[in-house]
């Protein structure tokens, strides 16, 4: 409602439609998420989360409803439009790293910036510089089958922050890879939710969800639950 | 995204499979290089056609017997019996005639020619003096024929290098005797070589005097064709109608389209050869064409395959704010690169190609910079071409869906 608000899901509906049937994968739903928060958003597969995913990552739209991604409607934008959106303002963290094979951390890291129309030497120093926060600042020109599953998924954060996005959006970030490295993962999101950032975390595990400070669950495409995720968040400090 | 880091990326990529890269290029440089060198085999073929026609002489009109039109069908030329020695006799010395400096009366035939060891099938051709001034023929030792020769209807020949080669091997000719036509002849002369393939070999030639040809060896009375020598060259057309309407009103004929004889300027076979040659070349490349063709479906069907396993780097890209003309000019880039590639390695093949079929088949090594710029141009054209579709393809995938694929 105020200029707090990264995102703003107004009766969002998303249905896919066959020959034979329509599903409907989200039933109006609503909900806000302002600066600085982080929220997991969980529930078993089949749920509706992905799709959910999808539209707030603006690479799907709703079939109705309204969805305001730091005060732009993406509603009415063109393909070209939102791939403008999602590398301004979105940073991606995938499953599967989803990094280019073949190619240096380096590289990867950079590549949102040429898409962005950053000149190559600045490019390559704020790459740098991001790749030192995740820790593989000896890792540069390693190619992404020479790391780890792990360290991978500190490149694809590295790149997810290079733009300085309005949201962090996490699809199952830890879910290929070991719970020890899970948990550095882990630690990266917080200590960059402590420093500012907003992230929206895609996950079914719900030791992975605690580490939010707000869970919202979903099920049959509707929001069964918002709660708050503070007392998870101790738990898991209690540990 | 500046084009350099995007022609390096490109380059990059392709270079991870090697093998495939390389069997992509394979059709275009196979149809680059097939152009180049067919085209320039047509061109040497034209161009090497057309050298020996000039060789034949210079300022020619030929007229040959037979009617040009005879009541709708034509008539074989050089098979007639309607020019005779007096034809050639009064073009030469008629006062009408104005344009015209040397008359041959020629009659020729192919004819067995033996010696006691070796025989060849050549062209015998009765000559007067006058024809190694009409079409340029040199001795290379001993003397052509001379007038004595006509008057006295000697039994001597003068023959071609390619004919000496044949009879006599490496030892002179001059003095030998060799028959043709019933007659045993003195070799007084050889010819020096001018050369020349295809349709008329004039090395492969034996000259006799006009009057033996006539009288002992042929028994004819009529010439099979008379060479004239224009004063110059911007009198042709007037040459061939003087010439023309003196033969009309000797020969009694009032309509010219009944005439019993025709004339032909050097210009008119030069035009009908190069025509032929011409449709010659066009064929050719056509056939190029088509294999140049395939290759470029050959990088189309590389291209599709590469956005198809690609299909997850696509959608990740486009998640990360790739617009589409960004994919579409990266995957542009390398189809434009594997055909200007295979358009530079074409290029080189066809050259070396059409070197090598000029020297075996000992023609002329003509490679025209238009085709070189030409191939430049259609192998990149054919990148942008087959290339687009897959492309286009690839720019239109669906981020979701793309980043799903497995």
């Amino acid at each position: 409602m105020t200029d707090k608000a990264i995102i703003k899901a107004s009766h969002l509906t998303k249905v896919y439609k066959t020959d034979l049937l329509e599903t409907v994968a989200l039933s109006d739903v609503s909900f806000t998420i302002n600066k600085g928060e982080f929220v997991a958003i969980m529930g078993p597969s089949g749920s509706g989360k992905s799709t959910l995913m999808h539209i707030l990552g603006a690479l799907d739209k709703p079939t109705s409803g309204e969805y305001i991604l730091d005060g732009e409607n993406v509603e009415n934008l063109s393909d070209d439009e939102l791939a403008d959106i999602r590398n301004r303002k979105i940073g991606f963290v995938f499953q599967a790293f989803n990094l280019l094979p073949r190619t240096s951390t380096l590289k990867n890291v950079i590549l949102p910036m040429t898409y962005a129309g950053i000149p190559k030497d600045e490019a390559e120093k704020t790459a740098i510089k991001y790749l030192k926060m995740v820790g593989l600042n000896d890792r540069l020109n390693h190619t992404s089958n020479q790391i780890s599953g792990g360290q991978q998924q500190r490149v694809a954060i590295a790149r997810a922050l290079v733009l300085n996005p309005a949201i962090i959006l996490a699809d199952e970030p830890t879910g290929n890879i070991a719970s020890a490295q899970a948990n550095e993962i882990m630690a990266i999101f917080q200590d960059l939710n402590n420093k500012g950032h907003t992230i929206v975390m895609i996950t079914h595990e719900p030791d992975i969800a605690e580490h939010a400070k707000r869970i919202i669950h979903i099920r049959d495409g509707k929001i069964a639950q918002d709660s708050n995720g503070h007392k998870q968040l101790l738990v898991k400090k209690n540990k | 995204m500046n084009l350099i880091n995007l022609f390096l990326e490109s380059l990059s990529t392709l270079t991870l499979n090697k093998t495939r890269t390389g069997l992509a290029i394979l059709g275009i440089i196979i149809g680059i290089g097939s152009v180049i060198a067919l085209v320039s085999l047509g061109q040497a073929t034209q161009k090497s056609i057309q050298n020996q026609i000039q060789s034949l002489g210079s300022n020619l009109l030929t007229v040959s017997p037979g009617a040009v039109n005879q009541g709708g069908v034509r008539g074989a030329s050089g098979g007639g019996t309607t020019l005779t020695l007096e034809d050639a006799k009064t073009i030469e010395s008629s006062p009408q005639i104005t344009t015209i400096q040397t008359v041959s009366p020629e009659l020729s035939k192919r004819t067995q020619i033996t010696t006691g060891a070796s025989n060849t099938n050549v062209q015998v051709i009765g000559v007067t003096p006058a024809y190694s001034d009409v079409h340029k023929i040199a001795v290379d030792s001993g003397n052509f024929i001379t007038q004595h020769d006509v008057d006295a209807m000697t039994k001597v020949a003068v023959i071609g290098p390619q004919v000496a080669t044949d009879l006599f091997g490496t030892s002179s000719p001059i003095g030998q005797k060799i028959r043709a036509g019933g007659q045993t002849l003195t070799v007084v002369g050889v010819t020096v070589s001018k050369g020349g393939t295809g349709f008329q070999n004039q090395d492969d030639i034996v000259f006799v005097p006009l009057s033996t040809a006539q009288k002992q060896m042929f028994g004819s009375d009529y010439l099979s064709s008379i060479a004239l020598e224009a004063k110059s060259s911007d009198q042709m057309l007037a040459a061939q109608d003087e010439v023309g309407y003196f033969l009309l009103a000797r020969h009694k004929i009032t309509d010219p389209t009944l005439a019993d004889f025709s004339i032909f300027s050097q210009q008119d076979i030069l035009n009908t050869a190069s025509s032929v040659t011409g449709t010659f070349t066009t064929l050719l490349s056509g056939v190029a064409a088509i294999s140049l063709l395939v290759g470029g479906i050959g990088i189309m069907n590389i291209m599709l395959v590469t956005v198809t396993e690609r299909t997850r780097e696509i959608g990740l890209r486009k998640a990360l704010g790739a617009k589409k003309k960004i994919i579409i000019t990266q995957f542009l880039s390398e189809s434009i690169i594997l055909t200007f590639t295979g358009g530079l390695f074409g290029i080189v093949l066809g050259i070396l190609a059409s070197f090598i079929i000029s020297k075996i088949s000992n023609s002329l090594f003509v490679v025209s910079p238009s085709s070189i710029l030409l191939a430049f141009a259609v192998s990149a054209a054919i990148g942008i071409i087959f290339g687009w579709y897959p492309a286009q393809r690839a720019s239109n995938l669906q981020p979701i869906e793309a980043l799903r694929y497995e």
